[in-house]
């Protein structure tokens, strides 16, 4: 079905996460998932947003020049990174802690699936050809404030992303407050998924037709 | 006098033993006793459990014990690495046994161990297949699993500066686990890159209270490569 609908623009990786860091107030701590979620640093602009990394960073700044490289200064990703001003390190059980205790403001995660009930699905695809790995994302998951979700709208064969009830193994229960895709930002409510933006020359039956269960208008 | 540094690698790991469970620091590659490790792996002993973040990438003290095949089982919560397929091969040919923990919890009950705390709740994968089989608990509303401390028999760890006492400071990113799993083993052996001056570490610049360490040895292996 989603086949034959009339193709449409969507926005680029990094727009959807120059979209998503208009909406990061200064002086929120936030945590950015591996992959597409670290765009958002990019787009901060003059806001102070302190970035959080697992390994036990809070204050990560961006990536240093090729003659600037501290070999001691990883992220969670495995890249180096740099320090900006009042930034801190610290233990694995101090940063979990960050994350459990409630501490941090915004987690920005991937994601396979999310549903109307903010259930998230991103670490398993339940195929265990690359075997199974987990790393932060359950407890970021139950730990952040507030979890938005950086993803596709739908998957590459036109599945929607968006469902009623996760099918693939879940992260955390009921824990996703907004999402942003390639077609709109769409937040999760107690009624389900409510359509707050689309991208430009988009309606709402456009999203709707993309998305696996019931958008309500804002 | 009270000094924790041994001469050589065979008496920093002396008593590891087959079938011992080993709480191996770092992230990444970062903070990680590669040299200790490498010298399980001279050792010959096997039947090893190793817990640790990650599960080895296409070098450095992990890949080398992982392919000696000396390890029975891996308690870890990342164990894909974008440069290696060891432990992924093993793990599919039925080689290797792996828990995979949520990283926080894994965190959490590695200091549980250390503190002295013997179990906890927590709301990480509670409703998931990484919390199923476990005690949950509805707690202040959220819904809670029962995760229980994590020993070892050693811990091998990487320090950025140590003095006699067994005193550590750790470097940026090195940081990492290495902390906490001082005190969950019965034993903690402490690979470190500097020895601190004579009058040791200054009392407020402590990152881990010697007392948590029982061995050290002096290996100034240069920087982490990635």
């Amino acid at each position: 079905m989603p086949d034959t609908l009339t193709p449409i623009k969507s926005l680029t990786r990094e727009q959807m996460a120059a979209r998503l860091a208009q909406d990061i107030p200064e002086g929120w701590y936030v945590n950015l998932g591996i992959g597409a979620p670290t765009l958002v640093a990019n787009y901060v602009a003059d806001r102070e947003v302190v970035f959080h990394s697992e390994n036990g960073i809070l204050g990560v700044g961006p990536a240093p020049g090729a003659n600037e490289v501290e070999p001691w200064l990883i992220n969670a990703g495995k890249q180096y990174v740099t320090l900006v001003e009042g930034a801190s390190t610290f233990h694995s059980a101090d940063s979990f802690g960050i994350i459990r205790g409630g501490h941090l403001d915004l987690a920005v995660l991937g994601g396979y699936e999310v549903a109307e009930n903010g259930d998230l699905a991103n670490w398993s695809t339940g195929a265990n050809d690359a075997g199974p790995a987990v790393g932060g994302a359950m407890d970021l998951g139950a730990g952040a404030k507030q979890v938005w979700v950086l993803m596709d709208h739908t998957t590459k064969t036109g599945e929607p992303k968006l469902v009623e009830r996760c099918s693939y193994p879940l992260t955390a229960l009921g824990s996703v407050t907004r999402i942003y895709t390639n077609l709109a930002v769409i937040d999760i409510t107690p009624e389900g998924f409510v359509l707050r933006d689309a991208a430009p020359g988009l309606t709402f039956e456009d999203i709707q037709a993309r998305t696996g269960a019931t958008l309500r208008r804002a | 006098m009270i000094d924790k540094f041994v001469a050589d690698m065979p008496a920093a790991l002396a008593g590891i033993h087959d079938g011992a469970t080993l709480m191996l620091g770092g992230f990444g590659s970062v903070g990680m006793p590669n040299q200790l490790i490498e010298g399980v792996a001279d050792m010959g002993v096997r039947h090893l459990t190793l817990i640790a973040n990650n599960a080895g990438a296409a070098f450095g003290g992990m890949a080398v014990l992982l392919q000696t095949g000396a390890v029975e089982k891996v308690v870890c919560s990342y164990p894909r690495s974008a440069n290696s397929t060891l432990f992924v091969d093993l793990y599919r040919e039925g080689k290797i046994k792996l828990e995979l923990v949520p990283q926080g919890t894994l965190a959490e009950r590695i200091r549980a161990a250390a503190a002295g705390v013997p179990a906890f709740f927590t709301p990480t994968a509670a409703g998931t297949q990484l919390g199923a089989g476990k005690e949950t608990r509805e707690i202040n509303g959220k819904l809670c699993v029962l995760e229980q401390a994590l020993f070892a028999d050693f811990a091998l760890l990487e320090s950025w500066e140590a003095d006699r006492f067994g005193n550590l400071t750790y470097k940026l990113a090195g940081r990492n686990f290495n902390p906490i799993m001082a005190g969950a083993a019965k034993t903690t052996i402490v690979q470190t890159h500097n020895i601190a001056g004579p009058d040791g570490i200054a009392a407020d610049d402590v990152m881990t209270p010697g007392i948590f360490v029982n061995r050290v040895i002096h290996i100034p292996y240069g920087d982490p490569v990635l």
